[in-house]
Formats: C-alpha cells, sequence, structure tokens
C-alpha cells in the first residue's frame, strides 16, 4: 500500500475517492486525473501508479494523458497560481507591458515556480472574458482591465 | 475623443444602382464635406436591402429613419435637415410597412440601445438559469414536445435542412446535412456531442449560452438525438469553465426530474439522457476528432480523417458534433419553422450570427446580428466607433479560422459566402478590432505563438512549421530577418495548409497568408528596412549590417 501526504491528504485515499466518484473504466481518466489534481495540487507519481492499478492501464498510458492536458500538472505548482493571457485580444489591449511587469514583480519566467513555493506563473490561452482585458486568473479569482499599476495592491492580497 | 455620430447607409444593390443610387452616394459625400460634418458622419453603400418598391433607400443611424426613394436632387435638403440640424427630412420618409430582411432588423433599432431580435441569445439574460420553470414559462421545451409529438425524426431534419441553418463553430457545414448523414446509417448506438470547448482568443459566446440558457442545450441534444437515432448525448464543457459546468449539471438534474431527460419523453418510445464531460485545458479538443479522443479518456489527438465522425465517431460510432451556438438555434427553428429562420440574414447563410467586440473600440461586448451585417456597421453602430478618434486599421476575426483583414475590406457582408469569396474567413465569431498603433508582424507573432503552444504535437508540418514560423517572425520583430525569410515564411503557409493533419495547423498558416496578403509594405519595412512603422517591435536584436 502506498502511502504519501501532499497537501495534508493521503494520496491513497484521494485517488480511491476520485475512482469511486467517477468509475474505473478509460472513459472516467481525465475526471479522475482532475479530481485528484485539483486536491493535491499536482499530480504525484504515486498517485498515478494508483490510478494505474485501480484503472487496469499502463502507467505510459496515465503518464501521456497527464502530460498532454494544461491543467492537469505532474511537477509540484506553488501555492497561487498566476494564468496570464497573452492572447491577442489582451495582447492588443496592452497585455505584454502587464505581463512584463509581472514577470518582474515576482522574478520569474512564464512556466516558473518561485524557490519559496508560493507562486507559479503560466501563460494561459483565452479563458474568455476578454470583454475586460488584459485579463489574468489568480487560482479561482479573476483579474480583468489590468494595468502595471494594479499589480502590486493585488499580489498583496495573495501573499502572507 | 471623436466617435462617428452618424452612420448613412445608402442602398447598392443592382437596382437602386439602376435608379441612380451612386449618384445619391457621391452627392452626400459632397453635402457632408459642405457642412463640415466629414469626420463625424460615414456614409457607406450596403447590399441586400431586401425592400424594392422605395428604391435607392438611404438609412441614417443611430435613428434608424429610412428615407426613399431619394434622388440625388433630394440629398441636399436631407443633408441640411438630417445630419445638420438633426432633425427628420419631411416628406422623404418611407413607409416602414412591409419591410423585410436585414433593414427590418436594422430599422428596429431605434435609439442607442438596440432592440434586437435574438434568436441564439433571446432568453440570456431574461430568465434565471437556475431554474427550469422559467425556462419553460419562456417557451422551453416545447420544440422537443412538437418534434417529439407532431414530428417524424424525417420532418425534423427535413426542417433543418430547409432553414439553411449552418455550423456555428467556423466551418460553416450544413447543419441539417450533418444530421441526415448520421440518421442514415444503421449502425447502433449513436451519440450526439455539444462541442462546448471554446477555446478560440476573443470568443466567448458560448460560454454566455451555457451559463445564461442552459436548458436550451438539454432541449437541443434531444431534439437531435430524436432526429438521428441516437439516445445519449455527452457535453464537453471546457475545464475552464466552472461555472457553466455547474449550472449544466443542474439543468440536466432539473430535465431528469420532470421526466424531460429519461424514458418516454413527453410519453413517446424516445429515450435520451446527457452526460458532462470537463475538458482539461487543451485547445485541439476543440476539434471534433480530438474532442472524441477526450472523452473516450485519451490525450487530445485528432484522426485521420476520412472516415468521418458521421460514420464513425466516438466509440468508432456514428456521431453528430455541434457546436453550442449552432445547437442553440435548433429549438427556435422547431418551434417557428425554417421560413421564419430564412427571414433573417442572406439567402445563402440565413440566421443570425453572435459576435463578441473586442480591442480598440469606444464599447466592447457581445451582439448577436443578423448574418451578412458589414464590420463598418458593427463597428459604427454597436462598438459606437474606434476608441480615442483613432482609425482602424485591420480586424482579426477569432483566434484561429479566422482572419486578419484590412481596413479596405469592411465592407464585405459577413457571412460564409460573402467572406470566402473575398478570401478571408469568419471564423468562431471574435472581431478584434485594431486601430493605427497595431503592428502587424508583432499580431502576427502574437498569434503564432498561440499555435506554437497549442499544437498537439502529432504531424509534424504543423509541429515543426509553426515552430519555425514563430521563430521567423520573432526575427523580424527584433529586426534580424532575412528577406528570402519572406519566401519562407510564404512556403511555411502553404505547406501548413497542404499537408497539415487538422485544422489547427491549416488555420495557423491563415494570419501569415494574410498578413504577407495585405500588410506586405509593413512586413518589408522590417525586413529590408529594420524598421516598424508603428514602433511596436523593439528591433532589438543584432541588425546583420551593424
Amino acid at each position: 500500500m502506498i502511502t504519501n501526504i501532499k497537501n495534508g491528504l493521503d494520496v491513497s485515499t484521494v485517488v480511491q475517492a476520485a475512482v469511486s466518484q467517477h468509475g474505473a473504466t478509460h472513459e472516467d481518466l481525465i475526471p479522475i486525473l482532475l479530481s485528484v489534481n485539483e486536491q493535491l495540487g499536482y499530480l504525484p507519481t504515486e498517485a498515478l501508479s494508483e490510478i494505474s492499478h485501480s484503472l487496469r492501464l499502463a502507467h505510459s498510458e496515465i503518464m501521456a494523458v497527464a502530460s498532454f492536458y494544461r491543467m492537469l500538472s505532474t511537477e509540484p505548482r506553488g501555492k497561487h497560481v498566476i494564468q496570464f493571457c497573452e492572447s491577442a485580444p489582451c495582447h492588443v489591449m496592452g497585455g505584454r507591458q502587464v505581463l512584463r511587469a509581472l514577470q518582474e514583480e515576482l522574478n520569474l519566467e512564464p512556466g516558473q515556480t518561485s524557490a519559496d513555493g508560493q507562486w507559479t506563473l503560466l501563460e494561459i490561452s483565452c479563458p474568455g472574458i476578454c470583454g475586460v482585458g488584459p485579463v489574468m486568473m489568480i487560482d479561482e479569482d479573476v483579474y480583468g482591465n489590468l494595468v502595471p499599476e494594479r499589480l502590486s495592491e493585488i499580489l498583496a492580497k495573495y501573499r502572507e | 475623443m471623436q466617435a462617428i455620430r452618424s452612420l448613412v447607409l445608402v442602398s447598392g444593390d443592382a437596382e437602386s444602382k439602376a435608379r441612380g443610387s451612386l449618384k445619391v452616394y457621391e452627392e452626400l459625400q459632397r453635402e457632408i464635406i459642405k457642412f463640415g460634418l466629414q469626420n463625424e458622419i460615414t456614409v457607406t453603400m450596403v447590399e441586400d436591402v431586401g425592400r424594392h418598391d422605395v428604391l435607392p433607400l438611404v438609412i441614417v443611424y443611430p435613428e434608424a429613419v429610412i428615407y426613399g426613394p431619394v434622388t440625388a436632387a433630394d440629398v441636399p435638403f436631407l443633408v441640411e435637415e438630417h445630419l445638420y440640424k438633426g432633425r427628420i427630412a419631411a416628406g422623404l420618409q418611407a413607409s416602414t410597412k412591409e419591410l423585410s430582411g436585414r433593414i427590418a432588423w436594422l430599422s428596429a433599432r431605434k435609439g442607442t440601445l438596440p432592440a434586437e431580435q435574438r434568436i441564439v441569445l433571446h432568453r440570456v439574460g431574461l430568465i434565471d438559469p437556475d431554474s427550469i420553470e422559467d425556462y419553460i414559462a419562456h417557451d422551453g421545451y416545447e420544440a422537443l414536445g412538437k418534434a417529439l409529438n407532431e414530428m417524424s425524426p424525417q420532418e425534423v431534419i427535413e426542417e433543418v435542412i430547409s432553414s439553411g441553418l449552418k455550423g456555428r463553430g467556423g466551418a460553416g457545414f450544413p447543419t441539417g446535412l450533418k444530421w441526415k448523414f448520421v440518421a442514415q446509417v444503421d449502425n447502433y448506438p449513436k451519440y450526439i456531442v455539444c462541442n462546448a470547448d471554446e477555446s478560440e482568443p476573443g470568443t466567448f459566446k458560448d460560454r454566455v449560452i451555457l451559463e445564461g440558457d442552459p436548458h436550451s442545450m438539454i432541449e437541443s441534444m434531444a431534439i437531435a438525438g430524436y432526429a438521428v437515432g441516437a439516445d445519449v448525448g455527452y457535453i464537453y464543457i471546457r475545464g475552464e469553465y466552472k461555472l457553466a459546468q455547474r449550472r449544466m449539471a443542474q439543468a440536466i438534474e432539473q430535465a431528469r426530474e420532470l421526466g424531460l431527460l429519461g424514458e418516454k419523453i413527453f410519453g413517446s418510445n424516445f429515450n435520451f439522457d446527457i452526460h458532462i464531460h470537463s475538458g482539461a485545458g487543451a485547445y485541439i479538443c476543440g476539434e471534433e476528432t480530438s474532442l472524441i479522443e477526450s472523452i473516450e479518456g485519451k490525450r487530445g489527438e485528432p484522426r485521420s480523417r476520412p472516415p468521418y465522425p458521421t460514420t464513425h465517431g466516438l466509440w468508432d460510432k456514428p456521431t453528430v458534433i455541434n457546436n453550442v451556438e449552432t445547437l442553440a438555434n435548433i429549438p427556435p427553428i422547431i418551434h417557428n419553422g425554417a421560413t421564419w429562420f430564412r427571414a433573417f440574414g442572406p439567402k445563402s447563410s440565413p440566421g443570425t450570427k453572435v459576435y463578441t467586440i473586442l480591442g480598440n473600440v469606444n464599447v466592447t461586448g457581445l451582439i448577436e446580428v443578423p448574418m451578412g451585417i458589414t464590420l463598418r456597421e458593427v463597428v459604427a453602430i454597436y462598438a459606437r466607433g474606434m476608441k480615442n478618434g483613432k482609425s482602424l486599421k485591420l480586424a482579426q476575426t477569432g483566434g484561429s479560422g479566422g482572419s486578419i483583414f484590412p481596413a479596405s475590406l469592411q465592407d464585405t457582408p459577413m457571412d460564409y459566402d460573402s467572406y470566402q469569396r473575398a478570401g478571408v474567413s469568419l471564423g468562431s465569431g471574435a472581431l478584434l478590432i485594431c486601430n493605427e498603433d497595431t503592428c502587424v508582424v508583432d499580431l502576427a507573432k502574437v498569434l503564432l505563438n498561440f499555435f506554437n503552444q497549442e499544437s498537439c504535437g502529432k504531424c509534424t508540418p504543423c509541429r515543426v512549421g509553426v515552430q519555425r514560423a514563430l521563430q521567423i517572425l520573432t526575427n523580424f520583430s527584433e529586426g534580424t530577418g532575412q528577406p528570402n525569410d519572406i519566401d519562407a515564411l510564404q512556403k511555411l503557409s502553404d505547406n501548413l495548409i497542404q499537408l497539415s493533419n487538422c485544422g489547427l495547423g491549416q488555420t495557423a498558416a491563415v494570419p501569415l497568408r494574410d498578413m504577407l496578403n495585405h500588410f506586405r509594405a509593413e512586413v518589408d519595412a522590417h525586413v529590408k528596412l529594420k524598421v516598424c512603422p508603428t514602433g511596436v517591435c523593439q528591433m532589438s536584436g543584432k541588425h546583420v549590417w551593424e
């Protein structure tokens, strides 16, 4: 029995709960991965092995799916995940300047997680909130009509 | 700030021209300049006015006053009275009786707020999306009842075919025909899939429909199921649309409780149920065969076609895949009939289209307008003109499947056929309006960067071609481009269109093709003179001639 504590949760318990919620066929793989990823913050190897056992699918097959989708991560992510939209509509509204300021503020490149584990900065494709671009999401919160000057005030809310 | 105060439309169909509308148009231009109004009033010619007894017509917005027939001799009076003094030019108004087509729709727009006649969005914002009772009180599930009790499956398909409805996801394939293909196949079970993996940059129409009118998806998928002989539907909603997923799940529960999903719906022998499948963050899954792979629990890599999903779809069974907006048209078509539907928009592309207006304009947002409206009308009427009085340089019609098209094409009617003839594509309905401060190379770079991130990597032309194109564009924007790179870009664009396995690679070529077709001088400036005319590109690279 593999047990491992991530985010204070037991990996095996989380996986089994997801499997009994969604089912144990190939079709249920992505919903299971989404649930586990949401609870643990990412998909540790132990979780993938456990899913592989439960669904009777090769570990490589699980890995192929887990590494394909952007909302699934096989690497630990920061406590807060910032998703910045750099699609064309946000870009022409000044998104590039905001992203540059954000990178300076956090000292991170898109795709990186800060050394203290606080932040992960990701570029996402359009989240569909273009009427108020440029847009970013911090965890589940959406911020629109961004200008560089507003960033430190917004980030302060998430800093301890 | 300088917004366009009025927009003047002059009918420009063959009959109007025969009756002198060109003269009226020229005279209007002259008179407007005489009164010094040329900076606040735009005059344009439109086709498809749908009325013949009062031609040539002149229509003034935003008041939507219709004059006709107007002769060149009437113009000085019209301009002085209406455009200069701001009152209706007495005696010239056309009777508004028996107006039809686009003109009828446009004339319903009085004042600044639109009295839009909506089909797809007619309940959005009007009903409580969490209440099935509210939906039913607004004609909800009546079309399903009508289909099940009064029509045979063949009649439903015939009705959809004769409505002329085309797929609103971007490709514009006739919906009724797709249903007919699936209905013809004798292989069960069959599936209905609703493609709600809306990820086109600048598009959020499907989100608004899912969040504002979730029951319309259930009703239309059930109608589709009845028509083709399917009893299971899947709705694939992108992972980021959490609210839409919650509302849809609740709507499905409510429908099951009232027996509108499940067995023997409306006392008929028809059974139907719907499952929600969440996306997990992959743009490619909007491609129909990738979406199928994803529902099956695999990587979202597109399949080779043929065979098409109509015969070999989900679990290799016959499958109808329709976009959210396409499906939202179905209940009104069944409820009101194909003839009613064909009254909106031009003959070749009937109905309305939902657009998202974005970019450097005064008002951004979502609109539903008849097919065939022009970009100029959208900018002047709905977007209230360009922001800060700047001028329109180009519009981009959606992250993929769309085009970058120059201001010179802004009078092209926005419908599938007219756009195809003009060599541009309509895409999913995003209208990103850009002013003269936009650099076309920079814009193409952003678009290619998007495709570079979202290419699934299965086929080489797309995986390598997009990466290479992005590299060349980056060089252009840094001032390190070589003249032969332009030819290379042209070749890459051709290769992407001809050799890519799916629509993603093919449409990644579109911004390249359009940029080279319409903005060659600006590209040349970047490459040959190492200058970005708009000053957007940094040009910070080490120049070869240094």
